[in-house]
């Protein structure tokens, strides 16, 4: 079993699993912090793979791909910021209908483009790996590079982007007026912040985040579109979010161990010692993230101070309330 | 009037003709207010007199539904709180708009723009120039190279212009509940308010911190600012105040200059009749026959920490035992074991000589034992916020009713009784009482207690945040209880109240019984020195202990 953890080939396929649901978690974390739960991540990260997919096949532009991407993904968030923050509808089913909605459009626009395969001119994007070494001197610069250096700018992007977002949430201004949206949308109102404002702003730019993050599944990790191809990894971003505390840099860390057990059960399956285990089936094993999550709600649930969120999540705001 | 005539001259702000309705409660109708430059203004009005709701337009959070407001001399209608702020104006909220999460100076950081944040370290250098402190103090707050805590350190100086304290660095949920309101104070001063409207801002203070809270108010006045003084207490408006907008039922009534007259004329014009401000006392019954014992009663609370140890008292029909402590000495918990919501961890409770120890509340409350605790948020006991009246009687009885369907006729009656009788303001009696004023809630919690014609009857707080009139119908109402033979444990805060109302007190000191003292024979002193810790048998042990203080 260790042997499998600490193989050059887990740790990287475990990397570039898990940007995926770095850039999720990075998004609904932003989301979250200005006080809204959006439960759509999967819908837009389907909206965003589908649409970006799409524009990929169509038009072998880089930029009109990732455009593509944003825009899906945007427009669904933006419709559930329409819906929680200005029509003041509840959160919760807000977010599920999002969920079956983004999945639906996602669907029949990927339904367009099924049977192909990501255009060579946008694949020869995520061939460059900035960080490779051609020739490693030793074993130990051999097994760094395999396992952590031999990735595109794509992954590299996302995890620069959490340090950015930490030093934007924490450091800036505009970062804690944010917080203090989602942590007491009146007090930020008295304060003189734009809450309406930082709300759709951060209700949208999230939704374009997780669909960035849907986007590499098509694109790049599978090369091809499959209808509802995220699989429940949009939900596992949701538990991830309260796993990392609203951190982006715990965001890294967090994304990375659920991306392993995400693929564990294919490294698994290759070893014919552990495979032949019932507990190793690979059904459990693709039980393992989800487990893992439940046990991550009932720690979050057992210790409620530590754990608790922005305090806003959940509620909507009406300045007229008595 | 004492104030020099050139310091009140330009008008900091004139409201004219607000009006404000929510659904078909219209809070405020026509209201004209005008505050000056350089005073502090109090604006007097009994619970849901539509104080709240005019100070809640002038800082941006209402719209109103007609009528014009001028800041300064120009005419400015606001769109949100921000736009008010941005025109000098600061509103401290009764219940304070803080992120417990988040630092003192992150509270009041937030939403600064670089400008706004520019001016303050410049008022911070200009005051420490001025002041003569030596070069540290004047050095460059933010200095040349990247300092984490410049932040906190702009805080502190900025409050500490003001006289100020409390620690920029804290969550706010770390600070007392007067460091949160300096918290909020600053909050708007740095935004350069210009005009600071406080929301009863001695409610929930001590009589010191009260004194400490009306020098920072007095000092702003001094600098040119104007402040609005919301507030029901009298005696604190005649100590403070320069002059008083009175409100009644929604309308302005009178502006007055504060010297001019006396707090019976304020009542007056405020309740729109005469008021008696004496407590009638009827003799108790004479039978003593008991009712509730108490038997060396104790209670560690879940931090292990002693809230009750070793009390014994009795109460006796048609008598008000009231009991004094100070704040946190076990009042609460005392209600509570009673009631069934605590389990104490040794001792025995017994009405008329039955034991109810252990018992769930239910059982207890079919046991003629009921309780009426009003906590500091007025809903967070004893009713359902979302329910309308009707609801909220049927929660007492609905457990007692037969058959599986809930009858509401009888509660429907009963709530239109309660309605008349307290005289409670409501549109109806589905009407949610979440959206009823503080006053009538409290009214709403004792008349549906009362109508369960109980034998102990526990008020808690029963007045806490009523004016004058609402408290005088709850006394009146208490003594109609114990004129009704029932055996009342009142415990409350004011200690004249406690000496004009009950017949006994019983004094509280870190969970401990000071002693029980005859009410019509006790003096304040005698009072506090056993709210400090001083048995009462100490007090009176032949040492004279009392007039040698």
């Amino acid at each position: 079993m260790i042997a499998i953890l600490t193989r050059p080939e887990f740790i990287a396929s475990a990397i570039s699993f898990s940007v995926i649901l770095l850039l999720g978690t990075l998004g609904e974390l932003l989301t979250e912090r200005a006080g809204h739960l959006n439960l759509g991540v999967e819908g837009m990260m389907l909206l965003g793979g589908s649409f970006g997919y799409y524009a990929a096949v169509q038009t072998n532009s880089l930029l009109i791909t990732f455009l593509a991407a944003c825009l899906g993904s945007g427009l669904g968030a933006l419709m559930y910021g329409f819906l929680t923050v200005t029509l003041r509808v509840n959160q919760n089913v807000t977010g599920l209908a999002l969920t079956m909605f983004g999945a639906g459009l996602a669907n029949s626009v990927g339904s367009k483009v099924a049977g192909t395969t990501t255009p060579e001119a946008i694949r020869a994007y995520f061939l460059y790996q900035p960080f490779h070494i051609d020739h490693p001197s030793n074993d130990f610069l051999k097994y760094i590079n395999r396992a952590f250096l031999s990735h595109d700018l794509f992954v590299y992007s996302a995890i620069l982007l959490a340090f950015i977002l930490a030093v934007f949430l924490f450091r800036t201004r505009e970062g804690l007026a944010l917080r203090l949206t989602g942590e007491n949308t009146a007090a930020a109102d008295a304060s003189g912040i734009k809450v309406t404002r930082i709300k759709y702003m951060y209700i949208v730019l999230g939704g374009m985040l997780c669909g960035l993050g849907g986007l590499y599944l098509p694109l790049v990790q599978q090369g091809s579109w499959t209808d509802s191809m995220t699989a429940g990894q949009g939900w596992l971003v949701v538990a991830l979010v309260i796993f990392v505390r609203w951190h982006p840099i715990k965001a890294i860390a967090g994304s990375f161990v659920f991306g392993a057990l995400s693929i564990l059960g294919y490294y698994v399956q290759l070893n014919p010692d552990l495979s032949a285990m019932p507990i190793f089936n690979q059904y459990i094993m693709s039980m393992f993230p989800f487990l893992l999550t439940i046990i991550v709600l009932v720690i979050a649930s057992a210790r409620k101070r530590a754990w608790s969120g922005p305090a806003e999540i959940g509620h909507s705001y009406f300045r007229e309330d008595r | 009037m004492t104030l020099p005539s050139d310091q009140y001259g330009a008008l900091a702000f004139s409201m004219r003709g607000i009006s404000k309705s929510f659904g078909s409660v219209c809070a405020n109708e026509q209201i004209d207010f005008m505050v000056r430059q350089g005073e502090i203004h109090a604006l007097l009005g009994e619970n849901g007199s539509g104080k709240s709701t005019l100070m809640n337009v002038l800082s941006g959070v209402y719209r109103p539904d007609c009528g014009s407001l001028e800041v300064f001399g120009k005419q400015r209608f606001f769109h949100s709180p921000g736009d008010a702020i941005r025109c000098g104006i600061g509103m401290v909220y009764q219940h304070f708009k803080l992120a417990e999460s988040l630092t003192a100076t992150d509270n009041i950081m937030a939403g600064l723009s670089r400008t706004q944040i520019a001016d303050a370290i410049r008022s911070v250098r200009q005051a420490a120039d001025s002041d003569g402190h030596e070069d540290k103090t004047a050095a460059p707050i933010r200095s040349s190279g990247y300092r984490k805590n410049w932040k906190s350190d702009l805080v502190r100086r900025f409050a500490s212009r003001f006289h100020v304290e409390f620690d920029p660095d804290k969550p706010a949920s770390q600070l007392s509940v007067s460091e949160k309101q300096s918290v909020e104070i600053i909050k708007v001063l740095i935004r350069g308010a210009k005009i600071l409207v406080l929301d009863e801002p001695t409610a929930v203070l001590t009589p010191q911190e009260t004194k400490r809270l009306f020098g920072v108010l007095r000092n702003m006045r001094d600098r040119g600012c104007s402040v609005v003084f919301i507030s029901h207490k009298l005696g604190e408006i005649m100590e403070l105040c320069d002059r008083v907008t009175v409100l009644r039922k929604g309308r302005s009534v009178d502006t007055l200059v504060v010297s001019e007259v006396d707090t019976y004329d304020l009542v007056e014009r405020m309740v729109g009749h005469k008021v008696e401000l004496e407590i009638a006392r009827p003799d108790p019954n004479p039978e003593h026959e008991e009712c509730l014992r108490v038997d060396s009663l104790s209670y560690l609370d879940e931090k292990g920490v002693r809230k009750l140890s070793g009390v014994s008292f009795s109460t006796f029909y048609g008598e008000i035992l009231g009991v004094a402590g100070l704040a946190g000495g076990g009042q609460k918990e005392l209600c509570e074991v009673i009631a069934g919501i605590i389990r104490p961890d040794g001792g025995a409770i017994a009405v008329d000589g039955e034991s109810i120890t252990g018992l769930s509340p239910r059982s207890i409350s079919a046991k003629g034992v009921s309780m009426c605790f009003i906590p500091e948020d007025r809903l967070g006991m004893g009713l359902v916020a979302s329910m309308g009246m009707v609801e909220n009687v049927l929660l007492k009885e609905y457990a007692f009713q037969k058959g599986i369907f809930i009858h509401s006729d009888a509660a429907r009656s009963k709530s239109e009784q309660i309605v008349e009788e307290l005289d409670i303001l409501t549109p109806s009696i589905s009407h949610p009482v979440r959206l009823l004023s503080g006053g009538n809630i409290q009214k709403v919690i004792l008349g549906r207690e009362i109508h369960l014609k109980p034998k102990l009857m526990i008020a808690a707080y029963a007045v806490r945040g009523l004016d004058i009139q609402s408290s005088y119908t709850i006394y009146r109402l208490l003594n109609e209880q114990k004129a009704r033979n029932v055996s009342v444990l009142y415990i409350g805060e004011d200690l004249d109240v406690l000496m004009a109302l009950c017949d006994r007190i019983l004094v509280l000191c870190q969970g401990e019984n000071m002693g029980i003292v005859d009410a019509r024979n006790t003096t304040k002193i005698e009072l506090g020195q056993m709210m400090s810790g001083t048995k009462l048998e100490v007090l009176r042990s032949g040492v004279d202990y009392v007039s040698n203080r």
